[in-house]
């Protein structure tokens, strides 16, 4: 390897550094107008009226749009196109975004704003899953499953039950794990141009450009050809923008009918608004255990808050049960999911997307198994580690697996043998792992075209233009691209032009989610690399007079045996030989081995894994939780740029920990006579709790490589899976350290302090959720697991049973 | 001087412009000098993303009057490269994966700087201090301290030669 592994500058560090990074809100167009959107105060009501007459009257206003100009709903997931751009009538949360203002500046746009006069009828708020259950009316959206149950879920692979009756021990333990929202520094911001043939540009702070351009030419109703939507990089996404946002439909618009550049640019509190953060999930699992620890079978059910919309919720449903399998041999698996509409922001991804929460569930309740076994936790994890090249209870396919190598290296450089158990009062160490997914199997909308195509322009200067359609939203995306064109070619990596993220000129690539961009566009970036190589070598070859697999492409010559050219050299021969050089590469993710319905949520092209001890140090008086230190390991496959991938790593591990410790999107009544509206209780920076630079611990990280055959020179993903088991190592030290078990999230000193209150008591030392609801689920889909002579088909058709939910 | 202008010195130019008096040091630098290397992430003095310097001492854009930056240096992310050749904090940011998105990135540069022009050899400590009005949410702060200290070595060793 010349250019992967070696620790260098990524390719768009020094504009980064020198402010010349263009962020969405740092375009400004002549003639540019700016709009604000008018949100409800309400959480849950119907609009009667609007009039918008004094705001249109206001001098500097050039035009107010309301939810009557967008007839047309959207939606990211096809199955829940339930966003209107502007609600026409139905407002589902405070901030929902009911009318908009184009005006000369961003102050007359709020003064006019102001003068809109919106009546409202309220409707009775349903504010979290309990209420949501035992209110179907008033539905939140007509849509949903069962009164204001939004999607019901339930699959069994194999016979749980009588997994857990055969078990030595059976646990049954409730975890709960708060929203949280993403906190990107920059706030999204848009801005929408016609150009000089008519045609619609939208820069736009989003993850996905190749979803927005979808949306935008179904709200607006024009052909996509007409559209053309540049992803700017992101200040931050972490998931949070990628979702299709109210405010690029409306700039949009804005743009078309006022024939002028229009640019919003969110403010932080209306940041916490767009949400679609980390979902609210109450979590039941029964876990079957032999004495000598093997896990005989699971049974997990999720009850999980979505807020107002859709957004990617259906599939977060699934998510929340369905990795549960590929990081230990679960020989029978059950898993039961209801996600709820409540009057509040929409949920969605978040970094890791309906998996931490789970994950912590699943962590900490091992922990307790290894207790009660008296079986170390790590040495417990290590003997049922999945297997390389194996199924999984729910037909998920695992290639590659360094998960041991994982634990057994955050094991000695924590010394956890002489230390777990052993620090004394106040101080413990936890251990957790995890797994996760490089990229999603399926696309977000059901099609068999490739999810990322890599383009390449390669000319007599030597110079190598690559257009793609994946986005940087600051993990290095175009570093990444760069890194692998310019090993297959062996050229420099700052030798390369990376044109990405923009609909009019690239080829699609689906987005930055769900960590699929190493891979995907990886692979798709060795398939055009190659195809130019080859190109390359056949004209080269005749000039050197040598056989074209003998020639080395390697720090920017051609060569063989002492004889070489520069790479520009070889490029021209090529071009002589063939005209002007092109090449495309495109990559589809193999078929996943699932045939069932809901199969299509889990299968990845491989699966990444970490494991990670965390010290912590709790102080008995007050409850405040330290952490010291965190020892990180994570099977990354193979590095492409270890600065980067430690970055990755450690922004992982920092997001964790802040999500572990005191990151909460809460909400809270105003009292009666100001409404008793549902509102955000924290909607700022400040209050909004996160890490510091001085709440950091050392972090010590290590990239462990078991590279993996789908993956682009075996690299696996690096962005999401090292946060996974942060949260539970976290609940798991604190354990370690005064003996109390918080079973919530996030573990804040007066949990802590109430637990410790309890321990002293004699009562059982644990704070978290006492009670599951009744969740009417449906009959579950049965798919033998693929060791009980299963085909990866359901054995029996999916039927609902229809539960009546009565109300309060 | 037209009028209606107000004189500002922005990274060591005179800069003649006209703005509203109401318009904060971060609006003017961004909408009216076009300097959009300073960012915003809350416009309430919470998030850092804005810090520039003001005589040399960090302030938040966002919170200052530029109208009360008459007659003061400003320095912003813009000015902080010598021509062509990077300062040593930008270069041992881009070297050393201190910045991802990049978005609070300047103002931790700038925040750097007037630390280090007073303290060439803090200790991590004070540079967890120094940039604690700093949010980052994608580092994990570890490479951002690691590239002050690296730029910090490599300022002691150019100014000891």
């Amino acid at each position: 390897m010349k250019v992967l592994g070696k620790p260098r500058r990524r390719v768009d560090g020094r504009a980064k550094v020198t402010g010349q990074t263009r962020f969405a809100d740092d375009i400004a167009l002549p003639r540019m107008l700016h709009m604000k959107l008018l949100r409800s105060p309400q959480p849950h009501a119907l609009i009667e009226s609007i009039d918008i007459a004094k705001a249109k009257a206001h001098p500097g206003v050039h035009l107010v749009l309301t939810g009557q100009d967008f007839p047309v709903t959207f939606g990211i997931l096809p199955v829940s196109q339930d966003e209107y751009p502007l609600a026409p009538q139905h407002v589902r949360y405070v901030g929902d975004p009911v009318a908009a203002v184009v005006a000369r500046d961003e102050q007359t746009a709020a003064e006019a704003c102001d003068l809109m006069e919106v009546k409202y009828r309220p409707l009775q708020t349903i504010s979290d899953p309990v209420e949501a259950l035992q209110n179907p009316e008033p539905r939140i959206h007509a849509y949903s499953e069962l009164g204001n149950i939004h999607r019901l879920q339930a699959f069994e692979f194999g016979d749980v039950d009588e997994a857990l009756e055969r078990a030595d021990h059976v646990f049954e333990d409730l975890f709960f794990y708060e929203g949280n929202t993403h906190l990107p520094i920059e706030q999204h911001a848009s801005v929408a141009a016609v150009d000089g043939e008519g045609k619609l540009t939208l820069w736009s702070s989003t993850q996905v450009p190749h979803y927005v351009h979808r949306s935008l030419a179904r709200v607006l109703q024009l052909p996509a050809s007409h559209i053309r939507v540049i992803a700017t990089p992101n200040g931050g996404g972490f998931g949070g923008k990628c979702d299709v946002c109210n405010h690029e439909m409306v700039v949009g618009k804005a743009a078309i009918l006022l024939g002028r550049p229009v640019k919003i640019c969110l403010n932080r509190e209306e940041v916490f608004y767009m949400h679609r953060g980390r979902h609210p999930v109450l979590m039941k699992f029964r876990t079957g255990v032999t004495k000598d620890g093997k896990l005989t079978g699971m049974h997990l059910q999720t009850l999980i808050d979505g807020g107002g919309y859709g957004s990617y919720g259906t599939a977060s449903t699934f998510y929340t049960g369905a990795l549960q399998t590929v990081t230990y041999e679960v020989p029978r698996y059950k898993f039961e999911a209801a996600r709820v509409f409540t009057n509040k922001p929409p949920c969605g991804p978040k970094r890791g997307h309906g998996t931490p929460q789970p994950r912590f569930g699943q962590e900490v309740q091992l922990d307790k198994i290894a207790e009660k076994l008296a079986i170390d936790p790590a040495e417990l994890r290590l003997n049922m580690v999945a297997k390389p090249n194996s199924l999984t209870a729910n037909w998920l396919k695992i290639g590659s697996i360094g998960l041991e190598q994982c634990i057994r290296t955050v094991v000695e450089r924590s010394a956890w043998k002489s230390r777990f158990r052993k620090l004394g009062p106040g101080r413990g160490l936890g251990l957790a792992c995890g797994s996760y997914l490089c990229g999603a199997g399926l696309p977000i909308y059901f099609n068999k075209m490739p999810q990322s195509g890599v383009q390449l322009l390669v000319d007599r200067s030597g110079q190598v233009t690559a257009f793609c359609g994946a986005t940087e939203i600051g993990q290095g995306s175009d570093d990444v691209l760069a890194a692998i064109i310019a090993e297959v070619l062996g050229i420099d990596p700052f030798d390369i032009r990376c044109v990405t993220g923009d609909t009019g000129i690239t080829p699609v690539d689906l987005g930055s989610y769900s960590s699929r961009v190493t891979v995907m566009m990886g692979n798709a970036a060795i398939d055009a690399s190659n195809k130019i190589k080859n190109l390359i070598a056949q004209a080269t070859a005749e000039q050197l007079e040598v056989a074209p697999d003998k020639l080395v492409f390697a720090n920017g010559r051609v060569a063989f045996d002492g004889r070489s050219v520069t790479f520009a050299e070889a490029v021209s021969f090529a071009e002589e030989k063939f005209g002007t050089l092109g090449a495309l590469g495109s990559y589809k993710p193999p078929r996943a081995p699932g045939r069932y319905k809901g199969a299509g949520v889990g299968p990845s092209p491989a699966y990444s894994y970490t494991a990670c001890v965390v010290e912590a140090e709790v102080d008995p008086a007050t409850g405040w939780i330290t952490v010291p230190k965190i020892w990180i390991a994570h099977d990354i496959g193979r590095t492409i740029n270890p600065v980067l991938a430690r970055g990755q790593v450690e922004g992982s591990v920092y997001m964790g920990l802040s999500e572990a410790l005191m990151e909460e999107q809460v909400f809270r009544r105003l009292p009666p006579k100001l409404s008793r509206a549902l509102v955000h209780k924290i909607p700022s920076l400040l209050e909004y709790k996160s890490l510091t630079s001085l709440d950091m611990p050392e972090v010590d990280t290590v990239l462990i490589e078991d590279p993996d055959p789908n993956c682009p020179f075996g690299a696996k993903e690096v962005g999401q899976g090292p946060l996974l088991p942060v949260m539970p190592a976290v609940a798991n030290a604190i354990y370690d350290a005064v003996g109390v078990r918080i079973d919530e999230l996030p573990i804040t000193p007066d949990k802590v302090l109430r637990a410790l209150e309890l321990k002293a008591a004699g009562k059982t030392p644990r704070v978290g959720p006492t009670s599951f609801p009744a969740v009417p689920y449906p009959e579950p889909v049965i798919v033998p697991p693929p060791w009980e002579g299963g085909d990866g088909n359901a054995v029996k058709g999916h039927e609902r049973t229809k539960l009546k939910v009565s109300a309060a | 001087m037209r009028q209606g202008e107000r004189r500002l010195t922005v990274n060591g130019e005179p800069a003649a412009v006209s703005f509203a008096p109401y318009k904060t040091l971060l609006e003017v630098l961004r909408e009216d000098l076009n300097l959009t290397g300073t960012k915003h992430g809350c416009e309430l003095g919470e998030c850092g993303a804005c810090a520039v310097l003001v005589d040399g001492e960090p302030k938040l854009a966002c919170l200052v009057l530029a109208l009360d930056c008459q007659g003061r240096r400003v320095d912003t992310v813009e000015g902080l490269a010598d021509g062509p050749k990077l300062h040593p904090l930008q270069a041992a940011f881009a070297d050393l994966g201190a910045a991802q998105c990049g978005y609070c990135t300047p103002g931790i540069l700038m925040t750097a700087k007037a630390l280090l022009e007073k303290e060439p050899e803090p200790s991590r400590e004070r540079i967890k201090e120094a940039i604690s009005g700093n949010l980052c949410r994608c580092t994990g702060y570890q490479q951002i301290f690691e590239a002050i200290e690296g730029a910090a070595k490599r300022m002691r060793d150019e100014g000891s030669r």
